[in-house]
């Protein structure tokens, strides 16, 4: 798929990192401000989706994206359940917290929250991702 | 369909909404109040009271949302992500299978 005009492609370019910028506040601070992993996973999914339709397929098509991003799935998703598994170790129930839980309001507090919607945001993004490298790439059967 | 026909179902469209919208606005509470959920006659012993009086000591997180989400509710967002990853695979094999010469 080709890529798009010129204006199209620089104000992709000038807004792709304030978007990623964007998901990224909104994941770290999910347990400060309205928000979380979900939201902010979609948003930065949507950056990268911006990009690869502004610039067409061809320089994602070079590098080996797909593998990357099931991995980064993977990553997400045993972070959750490490972090759940972490609370039977030590002895309470699981996903319950185990660390200490901070100043109240403070970007270092509550515990395993943030650390859980971490998780969550890497994997939300890496399974968005997923979706539309497999829905650009599938019918074309050249990758792998 | 007749013109009697017509009238007669517009009249039963409008009596049952004018059953339904009186129905749901006396039993509505008032603008801005909070409905409690009561457990027996102990108003403080409703859950949502109990979490948004609790929630900032026991989890220590600033958005009661976040402490509901993956803090008293945590099996409940596994599952939300076990649902997106389920989502993921189910598209990825179709694809992929569309996807491969024969």
């Amino acid at each position: 798929m080709a890529g798009m005009s010129i204006i199209v492609r620089t104000i992709t370019r000038l807004l792709f990192p304030f978007m990623f910028l964007l998901g990224a506040y909104i994941v770290v601070h999910g347990h400060l401000t309205p928000g979380g992993g979900f939201p902010g996973g979609v948003i930065i999914a949507a950056s990268f989706v911006m990009l690869i339709l502004a610039y067409g397929t061809e320089r994602v098509r070079k590098q080996v994206v797909f593998t990357r991003a099931e991995v980064l799935e993977s990553i997400g998703g045993l972070t959750i359940g490490v972090l759940g598994l972490l609370g039977i170790i030590v002895g309470v129930a699981f996903l319950q917290n185990v660390f200490p839980l901070g100043d109240f309001g403070r970007l270092f507090s509550g515990g395993n929250l943030p650390l859980l919607y971490l998780g969550v945001g890497v994997k939300v993004t890496a399974g968005i991702l997923l979706i539309f490298y497999a829905m650009l790439f599938g019918f074309g059967g050249e990758e792998e | 369909m007749g013109k009697v026909q017509r009238i007669l179902s517009l009249g039963m469209v409008v009596i049952v909404g004018v059953l339904l919208i009186s129905a749901v606005s006396l039993t509505m509470p008032d603008f801005g109040s909070f409905p409690r959920r009561q457990i027996g006659e102990n108003v403080e012993s409703a859950i949502g009271q109990q979490i948004l009086e609790n929630a900032p000591e026991q989890t220590g997180a600033a958005n009661v949302v976040t402490s509901v989400v993956w803090g008293y509710r945590g099996y409940d967002t596994l599952g939300e992500a076990t649902v997106l990853f389920t989502a993921v695979v189910g598209v990825v094999m179709v694809f992929r299978a569309v996807g491969r010469p024969e």
